[in-house]
């Protein structure tokens, strides 16, 4: 009975085997495999996960033909062909090792770029670190990362959350704003809190003296807020902070504009551009918003951004948001430290080594302006970022965003060394503005 | 050697050496697989070591994450490494969570049993989220341990992992088979048939469901002590339903009937997993859902089922 079990489980291996080696055999030498993980499922997926993906094969197809404009404007990366992998992030941290393991090892990807969630890349990162290869987090909030430890393979080539709030608290300062009093409703996971956190330092040193008053903590995917918002309502404060996003951002705002909770407290949202497509005139005016960075109906204007966002709208009908633009800069980025990676190599491909040794301090042209490689020992990005107000435009039946204030990356950013929460305790000292 | 390897232990040792010899010939990714199964396997081994006294836990997520919480704090905060002593110590961490309720879910059974172990593991995950200084729902990082004092490599991490979790796996289940045929054990399998006359004969059953779930358990603990060591990151996942149910969903998949079946079913739900998610990264969910109720449909009483079958129509021949 024990032999036939041993002798199944074998099979079950050598088939595997099998399937690893075929599998292996189809790379060709001409070609950069990259493997691209987003959320193609769950609720992090309409409104991260495939706008990402989507932008990344636009952004992949564009290269291939050599159709980006200058310096992007080789065909490929260096003359390779790139050739996408996509998996999807649903499924939890113990997945994500798991099938970053099966990228590298078994699909023989040449670099990887992916993950939303803050766990994920948290679990990810020392894995790419123990098997020496290339990783690229593109999204995830978490200062964390590069804070707690210092990685020679892994990079992050978008600002980490600290800005987010920072940038909110400084908006609000510069328009003189009264903030006596905050209310705050956030999802009770750790980017809930932590976004909370920040903005309630950043809150105290710009408005010394200002309280908190409701401090909700509504479950992650809740999607009912009927006692939320009457809490909020009950103890009206002069501004009402919150980092929802999503299906759960969505359904507060509609939940909440019938009570007219938008009239009688400012409200503001550290990253909310990416429910404005599908809100629309549901999307009360004069709410304060983030994205994450200069993206969307904040992004600066240049060529590329033109290029870009003409790009993005004409495959997906659709404007790009916060998502599909921190996928473009992560692959913009990758494409450069590729070509000088291979030109330092002598036109060969370049290893994980020499791939890490090019984008490690380097910055380059985004559609959202400057990504810069400054943090983490040179691993993790600041860019600038900007924050705007609601205003629906009901001639062009969208909501637009007005009144946008930019902020300089070393305005909102901390700078290296220092970790980000001490950072704003201390008063954000030596922030250029 | 036929008759010796008959012998649920000589077989089991066996197996082990013939595992250990084939993970050096495996790719990495297919080593870590391999630990994995294994550790997810312990856990599920003792939901069917429950089965067959009649409950099934759906809260196993508890000491899967309590173990691989307990590991993560001692290497972190103790400086305690050695992957052999964290394993151990996963298991005796888990089996003291499950002490106090030991008493108390011996006399529920059913649904009852079942709703009762999936609330104490919802108990322990919201705590876990809400409890920042380890680090919330995003978790922490654990670094690698050492084995017999000595650090492991990085070319070797992958297969030192594999070796201890088949080793570990290989020994508990060698454990639980002769628990299985031993008379406690089998008076499990009777409280599962009519409780009432266990009784009659003079047998505590709360006492073995007690003891049932105790040892459960501690098999749950190290599952999540291999679990952590090989991930190197824990998250209060570790201990959500999902989690407890996948647990289940092996043990189903596994049937009562084989002890090996149990790290057989594990593995195929990862090998499954693991090529739909790379193949179909869209609807891998339905390709893994698909493959399940395939299973259900013409193996209902478990992939075990297949060869205890073989065997009694051998036996029925000859």
């Amino acid at each position: 009975m024990k032999q036939t079990s041993r002798a199944l489980r074998r099979t079950a291996t050598v088939l595997a085997l099998g399937a690893c080696f075929a599998s292996g055999g189809a790379l060709a030498q001409e070609t950069f495999k990259v493997g691209i993980v987003s959320f193609l499922s769950g609720p992090a997926a309409e409104s991260f996960g495939v706008p990402a993906v989507n932008g990344a094969k636009v952004v992949i197809e564009a290269f291939n033909k050599g159709a980006a404009p200058a310096p992007y404007n080789k065909v490929g990366f260096a003359g390779m062909k790139i050739e996408p992998v996509y998996v999807d992030e649903n499924g939890g941290a113990t997945k994500q090792v798991q099938e970053l393991r099966n990228l590298y090892d078994r699909e023989k990807v040449d670099a990887v770029v992916g993950y939303v969630g803050s766990g994920d890349c948290l679990a990810v990162a020392p894995v790419a670190e123990e098997m020496k290869k290339f990783l690229i987090l593109y999204d995830c909030g978490t200062p964390r990362i590069f804070e707690d430890k210092q990685y020679s393979y892994v990079f992050r080539t978008a600002a980490h959350a600290a800005m987010d709030n920072i940038s909110l608290a400084r908006y609000l300062k510069a328009r003189n704003i009264k903030a006596g009093s905050i209310n705050y409703i956030n999802q009770d996971y750790a980017w809930g809190h932590d976004s909370r956190k920040d903005f309630q330092a950043a809150m105290g040193n710009l408005y010394p003296g200002s309280k908190t008053e409701a401090d909700l903590l509504p479950k992650f995917g809740a999607g009912q807020y009927g006692t939320e918002i009457s809490a909020l309502l009950s103890k009206t404060a002069d501004v009402t902070h919150s980092s929802l996003w999503g299906g759960d951002l969505q359904a507060f705002i509609l939940q909440a504009g019938p009570r007219d909770l938008f009239k009688k407290t400012q409200v503001v949202f550290s990253a909310a551009d990416h429910v404005l497509p599908g809100l629309g005139d549901k999307m009360p005016d004069g709410v304060i918003l983030g994205a994450r960075g200069a993206y969307g109906l904040m992004s600066p204007k240049s060529a590329l951004n033109d290029w870009w966002w003409k790009t993005y709208e004409t495959a997906n009908k659709i404007y790009p948001v916060q998502a599909p633009y921190r996928m473009v800069q992560a692959l913009l980025g990758l494409k450069l430290a590729v070509e000088k990676a291979m030109a330092a190599n002598g036109g060969k491909k370049p290893t994980a080594e020499q791939l890490a040794a090019a984008l490690r301090n380097s910055e380059w042209d985004s559609p959202a302006g400057k990504i810069r490689m400054v943090l983490g020992g040179g691993h993790q990005a600041i860019q600038e970022t900007a924050i705007g107000r609601t205003k629906y435009d009901a001639a062009k039946k969208m909501v637009m965003l007005e009144d946008i204030q930019r902020f300089p990356a070393e305005c909102v950013n901390p700078p290296a060394n220092v970790k980000s929460e001490d950072w704003i305790k201390a008063g954000m000292p030596g922030a250029k503005c | 050697m036929k008759r010796l390897l008959a012998h649920p232990v000589w077989a089991g040792v066996a197996g082990m050496a013939l595992l250990l010899a084939l993970g050096a010939a495996l790719p990495r990714w297919l080593l870590f697989l391999c630990t994995m199964s294994a550790a997810n396997g312990i856990v599920s081994l003792g939901i069917v070591l429950l089965m067959r006294g009649g409950v099934v836990s759906f809260g196993q997520g508890l000491v899967f994450a309590g173990g691989g919480y307990a590991v993560a704090l001692m290497a972190n905060k103790l400086g305690v490494t050695d992957a052999l002593l964290l394993t151990f110590a996963g298991g005796v961490v888990a089996a003291l969570m499950a002490l106090p309720f030991a008493a108390l879910l011996a006399r529920y059974r059913g649904i009852f049993f079942s709703m009762l172990t999936l609330a104490l593991s919802m108990v322990l995950y919201g705590v876990l989220v809400k409890t920042e200084s380890l680090g919330g729902s995003d978790g922490f990082n654990m670094s690698r341990p050492t084995i017999l004092g000595m650090r492991i490599a990085d070319a070797w991490s992958g297969y030192v992992l594999y070796a201890l979790a088949v080793v570990v796996s290989g020994v508990l289940a060698i454990l639980a088979r002769i628990y299985f045929e031993s008379a406690r054990g089998l008076v499990s399998l009777a409280i599962r048939e009519n409780e009432l006359r266990v009784e009659y004969l003079g047998a505590s059953t709360s006492r073995v469901m007690a003891a049932n779930f105790v040892i459960a358990a501690f098999m749950g603990g190290v599952g999540g002590a291999l679990a952590i060591m090989a991930l190197g990151h824990i998250e209060p996942q570790f201990s959500y339903w999902t989690t407890s149910g996948e647990f289940v969903f092996v043990s189903i998949l596994a049937g009562h009937y084989s002890v090996f079946a149990v790290f057989v079913a594990s593995f195929i739900l990862e090998l499954v997993r693991s090529f739909s998610s790379a193949y179909f990264p869209n609807t891998w969910q339905m390709v893994l859902g698909i493959f399940l109720l395939i299973v259900i449909r013409f193996l209902p009483r478990g992939i075990g089922s297949v060869w205890v079958g073989w065997q009694a129509r051998k036996e029925g021949r000859s």
